[in-house]
Formats: C-alpha cells, sequence, structure tokens
C-alpha cells in the first residue's frame, strides 16, 4: 500500500510524474483516436477500434468530435506546458501545488468525459463534465497569471544580472511568461464566448472548410482567431521553457525577452481583432516578426553555447570540431533545429504560397488549398510536441548512447515525415493530377514512416518509464527524492522569510 | 551491422515506394458495361428537404428532372461534334486570368456572356467573351480527328472530366438544361428522409463501404488492377452487380440515391450551377476517386475558378420542365 501511495505521489504531485501522466495520456489517445483515420482506415484498423471500443460515430457529427479532440490534446499539452513553467519560474510552494493540482483535475476530467462524450454516444452529462475540466483549467490559468505577476519585489533582478530586466529590476522574462499566460486566457474566452452560442446561432465548422466563403459570420471569425492564436501561445510558451532550460541569457536575451512580450501582445491582438477589424492580418503579421525573431535569437545562443561548451578544452577549433560539438547532444540541438526546420515546413510554405497566390487561391479547387493549410499546422503543432518530448526526455535523464539514438532519430524521423508532408501538401506546384500518383504514394510511404517510428519511440520511451515505476529503487524514486527535497527548501526558506515579515512586524508594533 | 541493416530497410521501403506507380493517364482499363442507361433522367418532386449538415429543412417549391448519371465521355464527344459543327464552339487558343496572372491554353472553347462582377475581396471578374471547354492535353479521354472527336472506347461510359466549368454549362445549355444549384445537387443526393434527427449522409444511407462508391483507397476494381489512387468507373457501375473483368471478380453495392441518381457520391466532383455573389468560384459537390470517404458527405462541397479542369471532375445536368 505504502509503494501505491510513494508512487500515486511521486506522479500525481511531482513535476516529473504529472509530465509523464500527460504524455502517457496524450501518446494514449493518440495510439487509439489515431486509428480512425489515415492508412489506419485503409487496413481496416478503424473499424476493429470502433467495434471493440463501441464507439458511435455518426457521419453528421465527425466535425464535432473533431474539435472535442483537438480540445482534449490542446487541454493535456497546456497542463504539461504549466507543470514545466511552474518548475522552472520561481513562485511560492502553495502556488505551485494549487496551479498544479487544479489543472490535473481540469485536464483529467475535459479528457475523459470530452471523448466519452464525442465519441460514445451524446451523454449531455459528460458534455458538461467535459465544460467544468476545461473551466478548472481556465482556473488554473488565472491562478498561474496570478503567480507569475511580474512586479513583485522578491522576484526582481538585481543589477548586473545576466537576464534581460528592467531599469527598475523587473525580470523580462517574467514578464513575457505572464503577458503569454494572459493573453491565453483572454484567447480561451473567445472560444468559450463563440461556443457559447453552439445550436443557439452558431453551428459546428472546421475553419479549412470556411476558407473560400466571402462572408464569415463574427462567431466564425472569433473561432478562427481562437484557434491559430491558442496554437500560437502554445509555441511561445515552449519557447520561453526551452530557454530556461538552456539558461538562455545574455545580450540576445536582452533584447528578446522586451521583443517577444510586445510580439505576443500585437499578434494576439490582430488575431481576435479579426471579429471587426478588416485589416486584421496586417496587425498579425506585425506581431509575427516579433514572436519569431525572439526565436531565432534563442536558436543563435543555444547552438553557440553548445559549440562553445563543446570546444571549451580545444583551443583553435576546426570547424568540423565546432560543428561535432553543436551536434554532441541531439536533445539541446534538436531543440533549436526542430525551430528552423518550422521555418521551412510552415514559414516557407507561406511564402511559396504567396508567390504563386493569383493560381493557388484565385483557380487551385479549394480542398487543395485546404491540404496545405490543414498540413501546416498540423505539422506546427507536431514540431511543438517534438520539443516536448526533447525537454522531457532530458527531464527523465536519458544518457549516453541512449539520448542520442533517441534524439537524433526524433529529429530525423519527424523532419522526414514533416518535410514529406509539406511536399505532398504543396504537390500541385510541380506535378498535375493524373502523374501525381508515383508523388503521393512515397511522400504518404515517408509521412507513415516518420510518424510511425515517432509513435515506436515514444512508446519505447514510456514503457520504459512504467517499467521503472515497478521498481522500488528506480528513476522515479530518485526524480521524486529530489523534488521532495528542493520542495522542502523551498518551504523552508518561505517559512524563513515569513518569520522574519513575523517579526520585523512584532517589532514595529513594540516600538 | 545494425545501422546498415536499419538503411537497407529504409532504402527498400523508399525504393519500393518510387517505383514507377502507373498514373491515372497511363491506364486504358476495360470497357466495363454498367447496364445504366446514361441517357435517362430523373424526376424530383417539389418539396421540403433537409439541408446541410445540420439537416435544416428547406423547401424547393418545383419539380425538376435530373440525369441518373453524369454525362459520360461519349456524350461529351457528341456534344463537341454537334456543337462545332453549328459553329456554336470553335478550336483555338484561350486565354484565361487570375488576377495579374494571364495564360493561354490550347483546346475547344466557346462564348460566355460573363457574370456580375461586385469587385469584393479576392473575387475575380469572369468576363465576357471566349473561354477554354476542354484543353488539348494529357488525360482527356477523347481523339480527335481532324473536327471529330471520338470517345476513347474504354472511357466512352465513364463520366467526362478534364472539362472546365464553361464546358459544363456550355454542354447543358446546348440541350435546353442547365447545371443544378447546390440545393437541387443535394435535395437530389439525399432526398427527404430523415433517420434520427438528421438527412442521410450518403446517396444511400448512413454508412459507406469500399462498395458503395469510388473513393481514395476504397479498393474498387480499378484500384485493385491500377492501384491505389485508381481511376473513374464507369458511370453507374455501384448499382449491385457483380463485375468479372481480367480475372478479378468485383462485387458492388446497389448505391443509387433515392430518386434513383447513381455516382452521386465519389467518382468525380460534379461542377453546380450556382454563381454566388462576392466571388467567382464555381462550387462542386460529390467527392470523387480523388477524395476521402468523409469527402462523400452530401453536404460537402468545392470550388474552383471557372477555367479549371482536372481528371477528378465532370457534371450533370437538371431541366425545369419534366417530360
Amino acid at each position: 500500500m505504502e509503494a501505491l501511495k510513494k508512487r500515486f505521489v511521486y506522479l500525481f504531485t511531482s513535476t516529473r510524474g504529472l509530465a509523464l501522466v500527460a504524455i502517457a495520456a496524450v501518446a494514449l489517445v493518440t495510439a487509439i483516436w489515431g486509428t480512425l483515420s489515415g492508412p489506419m482506415v485503409e487496413w481496416g484498423v478503424r473499424d476493429i477500434t470502433v467495434k471493440v471500443l463501441g464507439m458511435d460515430l455518426s457521419q453528421a457529427d465527425r466535425e464535432g468530435r473533431i474539435i472535442m479532440l483537438y480540445h482534449t490534446i490542446a487541454m493535456t499539452i497546456l497542463a504539461i506546458e504549466v507543470y514545466f513553467i511552474t518548475d522552472i519560474v520561481p513562485m511560492k510552494r502553495n502556488e505551485q501545488v494549487m496551479i498544479n493540482g487544479i489543472i490535473t483535475i481540469g485536464y483529467l476530467t475535459s479528457l475523459i468525459f470530452g471523448l466519452l462524450f464525442a465519441y460514445f454516444g451524446h451523454n449531455y452529462a459528460y458534455h458538461g463534465l467535459f465544460l467544468l475540466g476545461q473551466s478548472l483549467v481556465f482556473f488554473s490559468g488565472i491562478l498561474l497569471a496570478a503567480a507569475l505577476w511580474p512586479w513583485k519585489k522578491e522576484y526582481y533582478l538585481p543589477e548586473g544580472s545576466p537576464y534581460a530586466r528592467t531599469k527598475k529590476g523587473v525580470d523580462w522574462e517574467r514578464v513575457a511568461f505572464f503577458t503569454m499566460a494572459v493573453a491565453t486566457l483572454l484567447s480561451a474566452t473567445w472560444g468559450a464566448v463563440t461556443g457559447s452560442f453552439w445550436a443557439n446561432g452558431h453551428e459546428t465548422f472546421l475553419a479549412e472548410d470556411l476558407i473560400r466563403h466571402p462572408i464569415h459570420t463574427s462567431l466564425q471569425k472569433a473561432i478562427i482567431g481562437h484557434l491559430h492564436i491558442m496554437l500560437s501561445l502554445v509555441g511561445v510558451a515552449i519557447t520561453l521553457i526551452v530557454g530556461r532550460w538552456l539558461d538562455f541569457k545574455g545580450k540576445l536575451h536582452h533584447w528578446a525577452m522586451p521583443i517577444m512580450t510586445l510580439g505576443i501582445i500585437v499578434l494576439t491582438a490582430g488575431a481576435l481583432s479579426i471579429v471587426w477589424v478588416e485589416w486584421a492580418h496586417t496587425i498579425i503579421y506585425a506581431g509575427a516578426v516579433p514572436v519569431m525573431l525572439p526565436a531565432l535569437f534563442f536558436v543563435i545562443y543555444s547552438w553557440d553555447k553548445l559549440i562553445k561548451e563543446g570546444t571549451a578544452d580545444i583551443e583553435k577549433p576546426t570547424f568540423f570540431q565546432k560543428l561535432g560539438a553543436l551536434l554532441r547532444d541531439p536533445l539541446k540541438f534538436g531543440t533549436g533545429w526542430q525551430m528552423v526546420f518550422m521555418n521551412f515546413n510552415v514559414s516557407g510554405v507561406g511564402i511559396f504560397m504567396a508567390v504563386r497566390l493569383e493560381q493557388i487561391f484565385r483557380v487551385w479547387p479549394a480542398r487543395e488549398e485546404r491540404i496545405t493549410l490543414t498540413g501546416h499546422w498540423h505539422i506546427l503543432a507536431a514540431l511543438i510536441a517534438t520539443i516536448i518530448l526533447f525537454y522531457f526526455a532530458d527531464l527523465s535523464g536519458l544518457k549516453g548512447k541512449v539520448r542520442k539514438w533517441f534524439g537524433w532519430t526524433l529529429i530525423i524521423t519527424s523532419d522526414i515525415a514533416f518535410g514529406s508532408a509539406t511536399i505532398f501538401s504543396m504537390k500541385r506546384l510541380f506535378v498535375d493530377e493524373f502523374s501525381q500518383q508515383p508523388l503521393v504514394n512515397t511522400t504518404m510511404l515517408l509521412i507513415d514512416f516518420g510518424l510511425g517510428i515517432i509513435l515506436v519511440l515514444a512508446a519505447l520511451f514510456l514503457g520504459w518509464r512504467l517499467y521503472d515505476l515497478f521498481l522500488k529503487n528506480g528513476r522515479w524514486s530518485d526524480e521524486y527524492k529530489n523534488e521532495m527535497k528542493v520542495n522542502a527548501e523551498a518551504e523552508l526558506e518561505q517559512q524563513k522569510q515569513k518569520m522574519e515579515e513575523l517579526k520585523a512586524t512584532l517589532e514595529e508594533i513594540s516600538k | 551491422m545494425r545501422r546498415i541493416t536499419l538503411s537497407l530497410i529504409f532504402i527498400t521501403l523508399i525504393g519500393t515506394a518510387c517505383q514507377s506507380a502507373p498514373n491515372i493517364s497511363a491506364i486504358t482499363p476495360p470497357y466495363v458495361d454498367t447496364g445504366v442507361d446514361p441517357d435517362s433522367w430523373s424526376t424530383v418532386p417539389a418539396g421540403e428537404f433537409p439541408l446541410g449538415q445540420e439537416s435544416h429543412p428547406t423547401m424547393i417549391g418545383y419539380d425538376f428532372q435530373i440525369m441518373v448519371t453524369d454525362v459520360t465521355v461519349s456524350q461529351y464527344a457528341e456534344y463537341l461534334n454537334s456543337a462545332l459543327a453549328s459553329g456554336d464552339i470553335n478550336f483555338g487558343e484561350f486565354t484565361e486570368e487570375a488576377g495579374e496572372e494571364i495564360w493561354s491554353e490550347e483546346g475547344v472553347g466557346g462564348y460566355y456572356p460573363g457574370d456580375p462582377f461586385q469587385d469584393a475581396h479576392h473575387e475575380e471578374e469572369v468576363k465576357a467573351g471566349d473561354h477554354l471547354y476542354v484543353p488539348f492535353s494529357e488525360g482527356v479521354r477523347l481523339t480527335r480527328d481532324g473536327e471529330i472527336y471520338t470517345a476513347i472506347p474504354e472511357y466512352a461510359n465513364h463520366p467526362m472530366t478534364m472539362v472546365t466549368w464553361f464546358g459544363a454549362n456550355a454542354y447543358c445549355k446546348f440541350y435546353g438544361g442547365r447545371l443544378p444549384l447546390e440545393l437541387e445537387w443535394e435535395k437530389a443526393a439525399r432526398g427527404t428522409e430523415i433517420v434520427g434527427e438528421d438527412g442521410l449522409a450518403f446517396p444511400w444511407g448512413e454508412e459507406i463501404h469500399g462498395n458503395n462508391a469510388n473513393f481514395y483507397s476504397s479498393f474498387d476494381l480499378f484500384e485493385k488492377m491500377f492501384g491505389k489512387l485508381g481511376n473513374t468507373t464507369p458511370v453507374g457501375f455501384y448499382n449491385g452487380q457483380t463485375y468479372s473483368v481480367d480475372g478479378h471478380v468485383y462485387e458492388t453495392l446497389d448505391s443509387a440515391s433515392p430518386y434513383g441518381l447513381y455516382d452521386m457520391a465519389g467518382n468525380d466532383w460534379q461542377w453546380l450551377g450556382d454563381d454566388y455573389p462576392d466571388q467567382h468560384y464555381r462550387y462542386m459537390r460529390g467527392g470523387s476517386f480523388y477524395s476521402y470517404e468523409v469527402d462523400l458527405r452530401v453536404w460537402k462541397e468545392n470550388n474552383a475558378g471557372p477555367q479549371f479542369y482536372s481528371p477528378q471532375i465532370g457534371f450533370r445536368c437538371v431541366q425545369n420542365e419534366v417530360k
């Protein structure tokens, strides 16, 4: 019983345990729900899944089901990012416990009951619980924003700090985290308010199906703004998180954090104002640049750091020695690399399409445009997921050859899959319909191969973590002890501060 | 050794995929007689029907007739020959434009009087003048000898594809009809039946199987013969018959719509007649052999510029007068 309790405490109170549970939940959902589309349908696996689990897949409800599935996964990803944030950004222990506890109950409630409602008959009690879960996630977001409040004196940075700070000492990185949290809350309300009109003037839709409609209702625009900015903010959050992980600091950090803060504000304002501002896209472009620029600064900093650390014992390193140092740790290198690669797959596609705008958007079928649109944001979401995996693998203490194999396999196979998906989505630019079959066959195979290996890799990693949980003194036990120690020290420090404050108050009164 | 093995597996997989897969322009399938008459029409009576994904009750206050199948290659060849003879259409180089891009294509085409232009955001003006109907290009299932068009025999009863909206519209007009409107098409496809709270998702019901329609990876007869992306099937193919062709036996389900129409889901997208304000796009319904099954649901739409043509887009006509 004691053994079970210890493991339960590890899984549901420590950062690593909580993240492990959430990653396992996403992996499980992906593994099961992934069988409902793509090649799994062709191989007949979908029919088996539907029959074995007793799913109810009404044709008219498909779009609604997908939206709920996205939301359940999104809530879980948000929870993972929040666990990382409460771990790396200084805050009070009770704040961390409260935020993590509420978001855990929230995402699990929305995940379980959202999927039950969407895929197993429409029991509206489950729908209510799905909404309750999301509300709890939102509430934990409010607590997070409060905990991240940057203008608390105890979080000010001293003069000469290598991290970005204002003249008064306010931590710019904390400001960026705070702004991101507030922007996320605001953006969530756009979705929530629109959702409240569901079946009352608002009908379920997938944004990619409406792209060419000349007139969109305000509710449709609100959803389109909401979904774009939420994914962008998830990307911003992971960029800030890995910045902490790789100890982003110095001159580039001083530039990056104020620019990032500005970018978050402008980008969010642009995406949300799409409801009533005709030229919202211009605001979005203006916001996207200052969001992407800090990411570029981070990549430059982190790669430079890897090279310097890796060649510290060489007096005059050659180009190849520098390259070797850069590529030595695939987890740390891969984090920046995936951000660079994103530009080929997402930003590059956008620019390329803009060049062929007249043909693509004015003549080609909407379905071709839809493939490109859905392709680019699926790739963006999946790239973010790989960066989360890099970070979590590092937190889990992967070392030596396993670390290299894990990291490089993840980089290479994901890039093969995403690169192929990009080529597939843009195929009409270089091959016509009646000659496309060889290209389609090749790219589809590479996508399936890449994604399949990633899933196998994730399964092996999670299998190892599961096996470890059965060991009396496994890695989980060390992580648990270490986290307990850190938390105890933090609480002790807080108690000391509180004592000092109380003493000062008493002295003040007795004067 | 392990690295070499993994590399070999990877190279083999890529190599397998890169093998010369047949493309549809290179395929000449055997002629398959479906027994369905492409000259037949069906009457859709006036009345209410469930519209769209949310099945909104919608009224069409008149009867109309619609073709039981798509226009076939053979029918279109006959039209081209008649229209060329009467001087309604001509061979030549046709100039099309989109935004600032202007290009020319050789083919057969004719006059279109243009559309009202509102100059809305992203709207392109569809100008009066000669427009391309069918290009002289790979993928057209017609042969041309001087001014006489002939359907490639094996494709004679397949839907006419590689035809622009202008070409589809002209065909229907030539015979005193027109392209169906979206509302008409959907009613003809799904009928009026309500199951639970919803209208039919597919012309034959709620569920779709590979033997119902020709869609991506539906394992139809031609996919079995030529590969995954497949090809169009002859019109009316999914009528419950079992076909035996070149040693391949294929059983179909009778997948007619409530009004007896075939191929209202899959095989090829069908051009529609609506000219909506503030846009130049022409809409299509039905899904094609390239489409995933979800795009075969009766309410799913697609659209393209009227000058677009493709091996997966065809059409059928309607007439207001019930014969």
